[in-house]
């Protein structure tokens, strides 16, 4: 009797702790299964010479020049 | 890491394709593809609206699913990509795209398909970076250059926002709250401002609140006036 309610507990705590766990919530579909030629990063080049942070700095500055309520504000 | 999105304001795209000029004006794009097209809904009707579209460089890509060779792949910027010298021209992509967005250039004197062409948000390729053979192939490559896609750059009304996904977002957010949504956006009155108690001129000074009055009643048109 003991040991089938120290099962049931274990399923149990095991059902429950299943639903902690995460799963990804956008499917890879054949994740790294590319069969082509590899690519570079935009920034590995000139000007950016590999530096991801001036790259992004730069895209984000540019990006809000869209932003027309920037400009129009003193 | 930046997810690389477009976003197209409906309330401000007045179909004038410059977007699409733009695009196949930067990358020599030819004859019969059009990496990015302007769709309009109840042309003509009062109220028609329009929104330009190429592709959505989805989070979870259709093409990338279907297609046979496995030639899709996704850059640190989420950016969608292809590999023209895998690609077998199937259109199994096109198929699976919801958007329309994989083009195929008529090759040949029986117009058979060619090799899939479509939009990559100005990034280019798998060939190297600002090379001969990426241009030629995908087109320019303006994000290494540390620009923004040519169409939304290019893009009169700002409608078309390209970037960041965060970023734009938050441009739109905050055009919204200045300008109202919906019937407020669109008409007479927010084009001409109503006029101001005390019979004062239509036109609003500079500076002030966009969008004319929020919350006002829409001003009538006059006769044969505007579409609202």
């Amino acid at each position: 009797m003991r040991a089938c309610t120290l099962s049931l507990l274990a399923a149990a705590a095991a059902l429950a702790l299943a639903g902690c766990g995460e799963r990804p919530q956008v499917i890879n579909y054949k994740q790294g299964k590319y069969q082509g030629k590899p690519d570079t990063p935009a920034y590995a080049n000139a000007p950016f010479n590999g530096n991801r942070q001036q790259y992004e700095n730069t895209i984000n500055t540019r990006t809000q020049s869209q932003n027309e309520y920037v400009r129009l504000r003193d | 890491m930046a997810r690389m999105k477009f976003l197209c304001d409906a309330e401000r795209c007045i179909e004038c394709n410059s977007c699409v000029t733009a695009c196949k004006q930067e990358h020599e794009i030819p004859w019969g593809v059009n990496r990015r097209r302007v769709v309009t809904l109840n042309d003509g009707v009062p109220g028609e609206r329009s929104i330009s579209v190429a592709c959505m460089h989805c989070s979870d890509a259709p093409c990338m699913a279907v297609c046979p060779v496995d030639c899709f792949y996704k850059t640190d910027d989420g950016v969608v990509l292809h590999d023209k010298d895998l690609c077998i021209g199937c259109g199994y992509c096109f198929y699976a795209c919801p958007f329309g967005a994989p083009q195929f250039p008529q090759a040949g004197a029986f117009g058979v398909r060619g090799k899939m062409d479509k939009c990559t948000f100005c990034a280019g390729g798998p060939e190297p970076d600002r090379s001969a053979a990426e241009f030629q192939k995908y087109g320019r490559n303006r994000l290494a250059e540390g620009k923004l896609p040519a169409c939304a750059e290019m893009c009169s009304t700002k409608a078309l926002l390209g970037g960041d996904g965060d970023v734009i977002a938050n441009i739109y957010r905050d055009r919204v709250t200045h300008r109202g949504k919906g019937g407020e956006v669109w008409g007479w009155a927010t084009a001409y401002k109503l006029p101001a108690q005390g019979g004062t001129q239509p036109g609003a000074a500079p500076g002030g609140a966009p969008g004319g009055a929020p919350g006002a009643a829409p001003a009538t048109p006059p006769a044969g006036g505007t579409k609202s």
